[in-house]
């Protein structure tokens, strides 16, 4: 099920997608980062940045947008790095990460343990 | 593998408020029930991605010690559930063998706590996973997905994995939504109560 397409990926697709750049400041992005595209696609744009800000129309997971165009978690995060440095997406990263080996503060995982309570 | 007429056919749009993504994630090993729970509680059909990395090294029985690289992919599936508002739980599956461990820094971090799912007749499989999330400090609980009727207590199964006291341990149906509910609600319970007390101890 999971395994397809990436496994046989042409490592010089990967390249032709990237501009052969490797990691710009991808860290910037979390998987669970979410994307909202600010413009809509231009003709003659990279395909894969066209494809992102149509998905990304409402917010989208960099995780999510990954599935969907069928790239590496961290190839994705190199387009989103291009689409973010000309202003065409914003990134809402995560708040409630547990950062420096800390929790969230117990309010915000109270507000877990009930919305999961409520499912 | 996802053939789509069209990009903006993204299954279930989160809504427009959205803006806390958090994650948590599903270890165990193969077969033992992590996708079926991932898509028990999923608002989303499960979506599966990889990661590769690049790594390079020099050959240890290299005598001339060129240098190589070494492609590791891992894949994992994933479900999410908008919780409220603004926070969207994000739920990955993954499996607990020993290259996932080197991506865990990359996708893994910031993950709020961990379920670890066993098969009690294959406990031996969840052995290097718990290892691997003490050396994180990734809380965690430990939930047994029952494919017969159990054959062992609870508490020797503790015992059998040699896991504190206050680390949850539970039995649980993968195919329920109830039942998997009821894993989320028992982590969460656990990292709140973990929160709630390094909170009381760091204001003394
Ligand atoms: N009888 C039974 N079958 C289960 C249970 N949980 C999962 N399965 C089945 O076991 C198989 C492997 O489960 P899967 O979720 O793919 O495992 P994964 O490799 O950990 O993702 C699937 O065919 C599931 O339908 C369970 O609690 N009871
Ligand atoms: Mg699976």
């Amino acid at each position: 099920m999971i395994r397809g397409a990436l496994d046989n990926e042409d490592p010089d697709r990967l390249y032709t997608v990237t501009g052969g750049r490797s990691r710009a400041d991808e860290s910037v992005f979390d998987m669970v980062t979410l994307i909202v595209s600010e413009c809509e696609p231009v003709p003659g744009m990279q395909s894969e940045h066209a494809r992102i800000l149509r998905m990304c129309r409402g917010p989208l997971s960099v995780v999510e947008i990954s599935s969907y165009l069928d790239l590496p978690v961290s190839v994705v995060k190199i387009l989103l790095c291009d689409l973010l440095d000309t202003g065409r997406i914003t990134a809402r990263h995560p708040h409630a990460a547990r950062t420096g080996g800390r929790l969230p503060e117990p309010e915000t995982l109270k507000k877990v343990l009930v919305a999961l309570q409520n499912l | 593998m996802h053939s789509r007429t069209s990009d903006s056919a993204v299954d279930a749009p989160l809504r427009e408020s959205a803006s806390d993504g958090l994650k948590i994630v599903i270890v165990g090993g193969f077969g033992v029930g992590k996708t079926t729970m991932v898509q028990s509680v999923s608002e989303i059909r499960p979506l599966s991605t990889e990661e590769t990395m690049t790594q390079a090294g020099i050959g240890i029985d290299d005598a001339s010690f060129v240098q190589h690289k070494t492609t590791t992919t891992v894949a994992f599936d994933f479900g999410r559930i908008s919780l409220d508002e603004q926070m969207v739980l994000y739920l990955f599956g993954a499996p607990g063998q020993e290259r996932f461990w080197f991506l865990w820094d990359r996708l893994f971090s910031g993950t709020l706590g961990a379920v670890v799912l066993v098969d009690t007749n294959r406990l031996a499989d969840s052995w290097y996973a718990l290892d691997r999330l003490e050396h994180h400090g990734t809380p965690f609980i430990v939930a047994r997905n029952n494919f017969t009727e159990p054959q062992h207590t609870l508490e020797e199964v503790r015992e059998a994995l040699d896991l504190p006291p206050e680390v949850p341990v539970i039995d649980c149906d993968a195919r329920t939504r109830d039942s998997s509910k009821n894993v989320l609600v028992t982590l969460a319970r656990y990292l709140y109560s973990l929160s709630a007390t390094s909170a009381v101890g760091s204001t003394v």
